[in-house]
């Protein structure tokens, strides 16, 4: 598959931290229809790299690489053709809602691009039917649960027909129904339209969903690897800024009480056919 | 110090055409020194539940008994203050509540507050500030120059500071990584264990349930729904999930391994509980730690 | 908060409620220069009906606009008083100094008291039945011809957009903060004033600080969406005149003509 973003050598230095940059010659590559995550504890460089593909920084003549977008080097000239192929979600669902109502919210990002009015009408229904949010559309956003305002932020996202979503911890700030509720949407997206999605992520289970992760750690890539490879580190993800995967949990206790655990990364599936072929053997 | 519901209901804006009943018929008691973990989906009533425990709000109906104070629908707002005091209360994102010069300045304000003096609150920060794993140095800067994490903390401090007997909790580590969320949870145990604090804890992580709580509060629709112990409010795993409620993960895994024949007494809740339960039903190559 | 009427928005469905909110504007408006033109208490009765119409038409309680009128209450007495206590003419009843009370005083107060009572349910009347997403809508609308002038129509239409967004948010974030202040020992509205002022620091500090961090994230997602300003941007929500709007109109300009034969 061909790769849709390629980053090289990239470094940033916000202009106030005088100390340390917040990325470090960052070289990576996401490919077309991929679910990419990255991970990192916080002040890792994760947002900042999020940031940085969608031009979203202040530049900075100290600050040097390049990104790649869909062929397109990020310039001056190319920062909004670029935009219009990233869709992002950020964090906190309140601050990125524009619209006073729902539909007035995914029709935003339509406006500033000067789509005719009847387009706009049909790509805003659809989208919101996309994140089943239809019957919501007249709401204001102080009447909706943080998973709804997220979903409606997705909603504008689709109606832009980007190529690429980015998650920046869109569910961090979610209850587990509305994490659940979004990230089933994303999944959709992915497998469904073959968007490719780069979600920056502290959740297992939003990792677990991803084709491949990149581990940040004081703005440098630390590891590549699919999730298998990475989850295999048991505890020492907790230090990568990351939940450690029930199995792995399961593991290390039943280490404890001297059981002798298969090395490789397990599913729960994968632990409990282990465990009940281990009991078989009795 | 307990703390009492008698018969509590609260509504939002009564009298008005934008009234909404937020709890009914609310009859609990919060032990002294235990650890009560309060669950809910959102919009259940928690919230509201635990602003009846300093009295930030007062029941529509019936009694709330805090310690040795009764709060009635026809309590005087003044003189709550040392409710106040003995009840600290840290809400959701508490670094929002920040606002002082100096870290040293924010978390002496609740203190002064209560009749403090400066001397004795600011040598209070600097007992606080190590309790919740910062660095003194931190003591003189601007809390607007701290990353998320480390303002939380500030603002856990400032709540230590007051000498709370009981400590409420809303969801204090939403939004915090792996890393954050242990510390600061392992500092509430700790306070919990060593100072004997009461702690009520507002939760969805039902794994910190699992591991932490001696007392479950099962809200919903603004009723108590179920109250137990973990152990106990656990066991159900089928009446949890149809409440939208979250299920430890122990829970859910032992659930799949019943399923393919293995048995347990009681449903364990924790990875530990788990392995315990196993290993009698495992060839283990090697003793383990526990037995020798 | 919320015992103030006036600006609050009552969902509904009326004619009233459907008008389009240009018209109902620039008619507010235009009621408060044709209420000058009464003199008389055929007038007066006239304007009268026709607002009282307009109220039933929009089927919101009547208790909304009494409650409209109670905030100004003290306003509207004084003005009242003081034409009734100033004004010759007619039969005399009482005088004491240059204080009179005369039968033109009288009449003048309660025309005047007529007058506040009227405007203030016509404007409660817009503002009742009017999302103020409409009204923003509408004033952006009627300013488009100062784009001549290179006023900003367009941001400002949509400064008042996101701003009328952010309220219920921003005062969600009150209570939380006042509350969570108040766990640490704040007794906000007691004791003396300087005390008074200086338990609002607590609270003014962080809503501060938080809306800065609110509008620095808003800008970052508005540009990821695309926001380049108001040039070539085209609009989600049109307005549009229909005949319903046209015979309000004609209602008014009947009312303007029976208050000039009145006269």
């Amino acid at each position: 598959m061909a790769n849709i973003i390629e980053v090289t050598d990239l470094s940033y230095h916000y202009p106030q931290m005088e100390q340390r940059p917040a990325l470090q010659h960052v070289n990576f590559t996401v490919q077309a229809g991929e679910w990419l995550a990255i991970i990192g504890h916080n002040g890792s460089g994760k947002s900042t790299l999020a940031k940085s593909l969608d031009g979203l920084l202040t530049p900075d003549p100290q600050n040097k690489g390049e990104i790649k977008v869909a062929g397109l080097t990020l310039t001056d000239e190319t920062v909004w053709q670029i935009r219009a192929k990233i869709g992002m979600v950020f964090q906190n669902p309140d601050n990125q809602f524009v619209g006073a109502t729902v539909e007035d919210d995914v029709a935003f990002g339509l406006e500033n691009r000067g789509v005719p009015r009847p387009e706009m009408q049909e790509r805003v229904h659809a989208a919101l039917k996309r994140v089943r949010m239809t019957e919501f559309a007249d709401r204001e956003p102080a009447r909706l649960s943080g998973g709804q305002k997220q979903r409606v932020a997705i909603a504008g996202i689709i109606a832009q027909r980007p190529d690429i979503i980015i998650l920046d911890e869109s569910t961090s700030m979610l209850d587990p129904k509305g994490r659940a509720e979004v990230l089933a949407t994303v999944r959709q997206l992915n497998q469904e339209d073959h968007l490719t999605v780069i979600s920056i992520t502290h959740d297992i289970d939003e990792a677990a969903q991803a084709n491949r992760i990149v581990v940040l750690d004081d703005g440098q890539v630390k590891e590549t690897g699919t999730p298998a490879e990475i989850f295999a580190y048991g505890e020492r993800l907790i230090e990568m800024g990351l939940d450690v995967p029930y199995a792995e949990r399961l593991k290390t206790a039943l280490r404890q009480v001297g059981a002798d655990v298969p090395k490789q990364y397990l599913t729960e599936e994968g632990m409990a056919d282990w465990l009940w072929t281990s009991h078989s053997k009795m | 110090m307990d703390i009492t519901f008698k018969d509590v209901a609260f509504t939002y804006q009564a009298g008005s055409p934008f009234a909404s009943d937020a709890l009914t018929d609310i009859n609990l008691t919060i032990h002294d020194q235990a650890f009560t973990a309060i669950i809910g989906h959102t919009g259940s009533g928690k919230s509201t539940l635990v602003q009846h425990l300093n009295a930030l709000l007062k029941p529509s109906a019936g009694t709330v008994t805090i310690g040795e104070r009764v709060i009635t629908p026809e309590t005087d707002n003044k003189n709550l203050k040392p409710i106040r005091q003995k009840v600290g209360m840290v809400f959701q994102f508490p670094e929002n509540q920040l606002f002082e010069e100096t870290v040293a300045k924010d978390i002496a304000f609740g203190p002064m507050n209560f009749g403090v003096s400066e001397a004795d609150a600011l040598q209070r920060a600097t007992e606080m500030v190590q309790l919740v794993g910062l660095d003194t140095q931190y003591l003189e800067r601007s809390p607007f120059d701290l990353s998320g994490g480390q303002m939380r903390r500030v603002a856990i401090a400032g709540v230590l500071a007051m000498k709370p007997e009981v400590l409420i909790l809303d969801e204090p580590t939403a939004g915090l990584d792996p890393v954050g969320r242990r510390e600061i949870l392992g500092m509430v145990e700790r306070l919990h264990r060593e100072q004997h604090l009461t702690v009520v804890l507002i939760t969805h992580l039902m794994e910190d349930v699992a591991a932490y709580a001696d007392q479950v509060v099962v809200m919903d629709r603004g009723q108590v729904a179920k109250t137990g112990t973990p152990q106990a409010v656990f066991q159900d795993v089928a009446w949890l999930q149809s409440h939208q409620l979250g299920v430890p993960e122990t829970a859910l895994f032992a659930e799949k391994l019943k399923q393919r024949g293995f048995q347990f007494e009681q449903l364990p809740l924790t990875e530990a509980a788990l392995a315990a339960a196993l290993a009698p039903q495992l060839p283990l190559t090697k003793r383990g730690a526990t037995d020798e | 908060m919320n015992k103030l009427i006036f600006g609050r928005y009552i969902p509904g469905d009326s004619f009233i409620h459907r008008l389009d909110p240009r018209g109902k504007l620039l008619l507010s408006f235009y009621f408060i220069g044709i209420i000058f033109l009464a003199h008389n208490w055929q007038s007066y009765l006239l304007l009268f009906l026709f607002t009282m119409f307009a109220v039933l038409m929009s089927r919101v309680n009547l208790g909304f606009f009494i409650r409209g009128v109670r905030p100004l209450i003290w306003l509207i007495l004084f003005t009242v008083i003081l034409q009734i206590f100033f004004t010759r003419g007619g039969h005399l009843y009482w005088h004491w100094g240059p204080l009179v009370v005369s039968q033109y005083g009288l009449v003048n107060g309660g025309y005047i008291f007529m007058r506040f009572v009227l405007i203030i349910f016509m404007s409660t009347l817009l503002t009742l039945t009017t999302p103020p997403l409409q009204l923003s809508d509408a004033i952006e609308s009627i300013l488009k011809p100062f784009k001549v002038f290179h006023l900003p129509v367009y941001e400002i239409a949509l400064m008042i957009s996101i701003a009328l967004r952010f309220v219920p948010t921003l005062m969600d974030e009150t209570e939380k903060i006042m509350n969570a202040q108040r766990a640490r020992g704040v007794d906000f509205g007691s004791g003396s004033l300087s005390q008074k002022m200086r338990a609002i620091i607590p609270l003014l500090i962080p809503l501060f600080v938080n809306s800065f961090n609110r509008a620095e994230d808003l800008a970052t997602a508005m540009e990821a969406r695309g926001y380049q300003g108001g040039e070539g941007r085209t609009k989600y929500r049109v307005l549009t005149w229909k005949g319903q709007d046209t015979l309000a109109v004609a209602a008014f300009a009947v009312i303007t003509g029976l208050l000039i034969w009145l006269r």
